[in-house]
């Protein structure tokens, strides 16, 4: 055991993520989703309960007491046409309804799954025969072929129960399929298979875990549907056939009598409502629990600007273009706010590059972000410090001024240029848009503004290539879309987050010198956002070193990569291997790592 | 006429994707990711694959460890034929060599702990009994530098770097001969970088293994490789001895890779 | 884009296909003799014969098939012995009925499910999103039949505004006014459901979407608010929501069969309900082949918005 490891564990253990609240606690702090827990738990007890109940037989008719009221003596929902106490059918009836309800959604999981697990690992030929059969039966409306079902087996309660879970298995069958096939080429799937397993173990041991709480959440989710789609049957007579009666049937019974006595009909009905409205408030609340995605709360709308609640505003006297002072950007979460940037301050001038240098969980990204309120809030909040652009404090502008400024004063060039263009408009028709937000010119001339912008890039065929969609391009294409984008408005600040790193070596080497051309022939100030040390050599002037959210050191670049002051710093560039160096880079990493451990 | 020292002879393998037939008698795209490879891994060494995206490299590793099946051509594995191997089944594979995946977070199934992830091929490739799974497991954990008690843990409680230590135990539970490393500290962080190189580098030495190291970072495969093949668009273009090729590269395109690369030099 | 249409048009040859073969099929899944099932009450030992010539009930099952298919190609659906008359006929009278129900649905629910969805979205955790979550929840967990029969206690009972059945005033009317008169609570009725699942889809869509990086490009170039929901984030979020608009078709279509139940409305629908409790097969087969039939092409309409609105699909 090298003494290099113990270090790193040391430090790495620092941003293990937290633990996690378990499913179920987020299930009962979902008010909604633990009132239709509660709901349906009472209904389960009742159903269960029911033989011990103090209930008069439900299919003993007595003409002599038909229609009688609700809460007459004796019957406290009243009777129906013959006399049936409607309480006592209101309970077997419920019981029906669910039994029936949650088999058949058991058995469309059931056949579903299996369907779907084998379509999505097997893929090939099999995944096309078994998927073209699911979508022949999901080319049927979808209580039609339900009713086709029963109308060849005749009614009755087991036949309805056949056809809603025939019906209901494509729906499984295509959405676990879809999971399966993202987790079957998954990396671990590989790793399991090379560690000995055969098919059967891999789905059974490997992929069905991962798929299990996406069962879950579509049972829990059309659980509902099949109660509704039962009890329509029922409804129409071609469910449960008298004298067994369901709740849809009772409501179909009751029908007749809609105008005299309403209240037979409606007391089934607003139980079909209770009994699906708490499934469905139950199931969403499984999914929300069950789904990282959710948990993380990824869903909340981000605003136009990054929320601003300062602590406090600084002023600064440095008359540079952008000029940062204290700034501090942090996340809300469950346990309050966390701080990810921690009062950074540099600045930038005309025509200068700033590098702004850090590994992940630095913060290097959020700072860039934070710069025009791009941070995505929820959960991001400016917290303090002010951002300067020409002396204005851009933090203490409204909404409009500081939308008006993007673009404009100040440009964005993004990392993976496929996912930070628009899929669905050609890259002219974004590029025109960017010019047409600042300038108020004509649809022509932007457009001609915007085929000397990508000339300016130098996309080979601008004319041709304007009417090109993103996914139509390669990434060094694409990234020279994003920097046509940023200048369109010739802004005087670019703030480059990442805008290589998705890039091949020799592409990320053109971009790099085309951006490095433009900085010199149009004077702009570039602030470089990167992880790679490499790349701050060649083109920064000056580099901060970032480290969790704080700026440990910044300078000129050469001399703080050649002369770092701060232990991080020497540790980072120690770290990074050198051209030539060779093998000599593993033996001082040996070194560095044995000092740090004595020291 | 076999190599003694080869961990791996590849000869002629070429890889097509697509080029299926189509309901109206067409065919689709052919796809030539990897065009009539011939090459050795000698025993003890690393060698190096270095290439951009489409260069073919991943295909390359993938075939080796049977995850992948050769268009044509014959790959030799520890003195085995991989199409023998294929007929075995992938324990064959996976007792003979490993692969280490670029995503850590990926490569370690979420809803199992480190302990049941490193049973399987104690169990199915080693055929370890119970008590000895676990004092291997110990050993493992040990050797990659972790604490034992990760053993109960699932893997999002651990970074990045963590991650990959644990993958690659996971790759020496197996007692292979060779190990494949596709691109295994590219999403790691810099410093996490270098402590995992190093531990390659200490494990190789102390298991006896030989490595096929892919990677498109020209300064990490310096720092590692003994030799190093250079990949376009599936074809070999250059191949040689890592001082050697950094040195003086002859083919065009190597130059322009090693001109590419961002570098960090200080005086 | 015409290339594209054709070639949908050929993919939807098979479905039609397989759906032949489905509705065909069930016929085999009825127990015992099917020309005794077909005629039920007018089973004399001439007419089985008939049916069993007819429908070459006799020969293997493919043979079956391909007599069955063949005729229904040229329009001939069989005949229906409890109504007397051909099926096609039948199926012809009824369709239009079906048609402006379930279409005028389904154009309610397109449009106030996305509207609904985008001003909660927009709003989300406001009261707008609050007030649209609770009523897309009772919408889609109220049974539209028994939402019909209380539209019609409310409507046609209590307050006398509207007709609590039919399609057209037995006395008078005939005309559009009268029809559309007829159709608020039954098209309401029938657009409830698809409107909330519309609604959520729409609003899920629009947050997913709005967490994008195209978006924050969007914010980063300086486009107004407006700009960026309502022409980026919408249009990104239409791909995904209207595949699920041509999914509603088919339960609006399908949901028809209990609307026109509850409201009597003229429709293949309800001739399907009656006609399954008559054990009336062939009009059965019939028209759950025609209804499913409109369904594809529905779909296929689905799927050229759809790729209209995403270059990435016409590949």
């Amino acid at each position: 055991m090298s003494a290099a490891d113990t270090t790193m564990s040391a430090e790495v253990d620092a941003d293990a993520p937290p633990a996690r609240p378990t499913a179920w606690q987020l299930l009962m702090n979902n008010t909604l989703a633990a009132a239709g827990f509660w709901i349906m738990a009472v209904i389960v007890a009742l159903c269960i309960l029911e033989p011990i109940l103090p209930l008069p037989d439900p299919d003993v008719t007595s003409l002599a007491e038909r229609l009688a009221p609700v809460f007459s003596e004796g019957h406290l929902l009243g009777t129906d046409h013959l006399g049936r106490d409607i309480l006592a059918r209101l309970f077997s009836g419920m019981r029906v309804s669910l039994v029936v309800g949650v088999t058949a959604s058991v058995i469309a999981a059931f056949f579903g799954s299996l369907i779907g697990l084998i379509a999505g690992y097997a893929r090939g030929r099999v995944d096309n025969i078994l998927m073209r059969g699911i979508d022949m039966l999901m080319a049927f409306p979808y209580i039609l072929l339900a009713l086709a079902i029963v109308a060849a087996l005749g009614p009755g309660l087991l036949n309805a129960l056949y056809a809603i879970a025939v019906v209901n298995i494509p729906f499984f069958a295509r959405n676990i399929r879809g999971i399966t096939v993202g987790l079957a080429g998954r990396e671990f799937v590989d790793a399991a298979r090379l560690s000995g397993k055969g098919h059967i173990s891999i789905v059974l041991t490997e992929i069905l875990p991962n798929v299990l709480p996406v069962i879950v959440i579509t049972m829990s989710t059309t659980v509902g549907w099949m109660i509704l789609e039962t009890a329509g049957l029922s409804f129409l007579g071609l469910g449960a056939q008298p004298p067994q009666a369901d709740l849809g049937s009772m409501l179909g019974e009751g029908r007749s009598l809609l105008f005299t006595a309403p209240m037979v009909s409606i007391i089934p009905g607003v139980m079909v409502f209770i009994i699906v409205m708490s499934i469905n408030l139950l199931g969403d609340g499984v999914r929300d629990a069950l789904d990282p995605r959710l948990r993380a709360g990824a869903l909340a709308r981000p605003m136009a600007v990054t929320k601003i609640d300062r602590k406090a505003a600084p002023k600064s006297d440095d008359k540079s273009a952008l000029v940062v002072t204290d700034l501090e950007t942090s996340f809300e979460g469950t346990k309050g706010t966390t701080p990810a940037v921690k009062g950074i301050s540099f600045s930038l001038d005309k025509g200068e590059c700033l590098g702004l240098i850090g590994e992940s969980g630095s913060g290097k990204s959020v700072t860039a972000l934070s710069l025009l309120g791009l941070v995505a809030s929820p959960p991001g909040i400016i917290t303090g410090g002010t951002v300067a652009i020409d002396g204005q404090d851009v933090f203490g502008m409204r909404e409009q001024e500081i939308v008006a400024l993007r673009g404009r004063k100040v440009a964005y060039v993004f990392q993976d240029p496929l996912t930070t263009l628009h899929p669905l408009f050609t890259v002219g028709d974004q590029v025109v848009e960017a010019v047409q937000a600042h300038q108020k010119i004509s649809k022509s001339d932007a457009w001609a503004k915007m085929l000397d912008l990508f000339r300016a890039v130098r996309i080979p065929d601008p004319e041709q290539r304007a009417n090109a969609y993103p996914h139509e391009m390669s990434g060094g294409q694409r990234q020279r879309v994003g920097i046509a984008m940023a200048l369109a408005n010739d802004p005087e600040i670019i703030i480059a987050d990442e805008p290589t790193t998705a890039l091949d070596v020799t592409v990320q080497a053109e971009i790099l010198a085309l951006l490095q051309n433009l900085r010199k022939e149009r004077g702009l100030a570039l602030l470089f956002i990167t992880h790679d040390f490499g790349v701050v050599a060649e083109i920064c002037d000056r580099v901060a070193v970032m480290r969790f959210g704080e700026v440990v050191e910044a300078g000129d670049t050469m001399k703080v990569l050649s002369n770092p002051q701060h232990d991080y710093t020497k540790r980072l560039i120690a770290c990074v291997p050198k051209p030539g160096q060779g093998r000599q880079f593993l033996d001082d990493v040996r070194k560095l790592a044995a000092e740090t451990q004595n020291g | 006429m076999a190599d003694r020292q080869a961990a791996i002879e590849i000869t002629n393998l070429t890889k097509i994707f697509g080029g299926n037939r189509t309901l109206f008698g067409g065919k689709t795209h052919e796809i030539h990711a990897v065009k009539n490879l011939t090459m050795t891994l000698h025993h003890g060494e690393t060698l190096a694959i270095v290439g951009e995206s489409g260069s073919g490299k991943s295909t390359i590793a993938r075939m080796i460890v049977g995850l992948e099946t050769p268009t044509s051509g014959s790959m030799k594995i520890a003195g085995q034929d991989s199409s023998e191997l294929a007929r075995e089944g992938a324990a064959a594979f996976g007792r003979k060599i490993q692969y280490v995946f670029q995503d850590p977070v990926a490569s370690l199934n979420p809803r199992k702990t480190i302990g049941k992830i490193l049973e399987a091929p104690l169990r199915l490739l080693k055929g370890y009994d119970s008590a000895k799974c676990k004092a291997r497991m110990k050993e493992l954990m040990d050797a990659v530098s972790m604490p034992a008690d990760a053993l109960q843990r699932y893997p999002h409680e651990f970074s990045g770097g963590q991650a990959q230590r644990i993958a690659i135990a996971r790759a020496l539970a197996a007692e292979p001969d060779i190990m494949v490393l596709d691109e295994p500290v590219s999403a790691l962080d810099v410093s996490v970088q270098a402590q995992v190189l190093l531990l390659l580098e200490d494990l190789k030495a102390e298991f006896d293994l030989s490595y096929l190291f892919i990677s498109h970072d020209l300064a990490v495969v310096e720092s590692i490789s003994d030799r190093v093949a250079v990949f376009y668009f599936g074809e070999l273009v250059e191949e040689g001895s890592a001082a050697e090729l950094f040195a003086s590269p002859n083919h065009e395109y190597t130059k322009k890779l090693i001109a590419s690369a961002p570098r960090l030099e200080i005086e | 884009m015409t290339g594209y249409i054709l070639k949908r048009l050929l993919a939807a040859i098979p479905v039609l296909i397989g759906l032949s073969i489905i509705v065909f099929l069930i016929m085999a899944l009825i127990p015992g003799d099917p020309a005794q099932a077909i005629l039920g009450n007018f089973a004399t030992p001439e007419n089985i014969a008939r049916v069993n010539r007819e429908l070459g009930l006799d020969k293997s099952l493919p043979e079956q098939y391909f007599i069955w298919i063949f005729n229904v190609l040229q329009g001939d659906f069989g005949r229906s012995y409890i109504l007397n008359r051909p099926v096609l006929d039948e199926i012809l009278d009824r369709f239009g009925a079906t048609l402006i129900l379930a279409g005028t649905a389904l154009v309610l629910c397109s449009i106030f499910g996305i509207l609904a969805g985008i001003a909660s979205a927009v709003r989300q955790f406001g009261w707008t999103d609050r007030l649209v979550t609770l009523v897309v929840l009772i919408g889609i967990s109220l049974p539209s039949f028994f939402l019909g029969l209380l539209l019609i206690l409310l409507f046609a009972v209590q307050w006398r505004v509207l007709p609590a059945s039919g399609m057209f005033a037995v006395y008078g009317g005939g005309d559009l006014p009268d029809l559309l008169y007829h159709l608020i609570l039954p098209a309401v009725t029938l657009a409830v459901v698809a409107t909330g699942v519309v609604a959520r889809l729409t609003r899920a869509a629009m947050l997913e979407v709005l967490r994008q990086d195209f978006v924050r490009t969007a914010r980063a170039k300086g486009l107004d608010e407006n700009t960026v929901i309502y022409k980026h984030a919408l249009k990104a979020a239409m791909v995904s929501v209207v595949p699920v608009i041509g999914i509603q078709a088919g339960f609006v279509l399908g949901g028809a069969v209990y609307i026109e139940t509850v409201f009597q409305w003229p429709g293949i629908g309800a001739m399907l309900v009656k006609a399954i409790s008559t054990r009336d097969i062939l009009l059965v087969q019939g028209g759950v082949l025609i209804v499913a039939a409109a369904y594809v092409f529905v779909n296929l309409l689905a799927d050229v918005v759809q790729s209209l609105l995403d270059p990435r699909l016409k590949t």
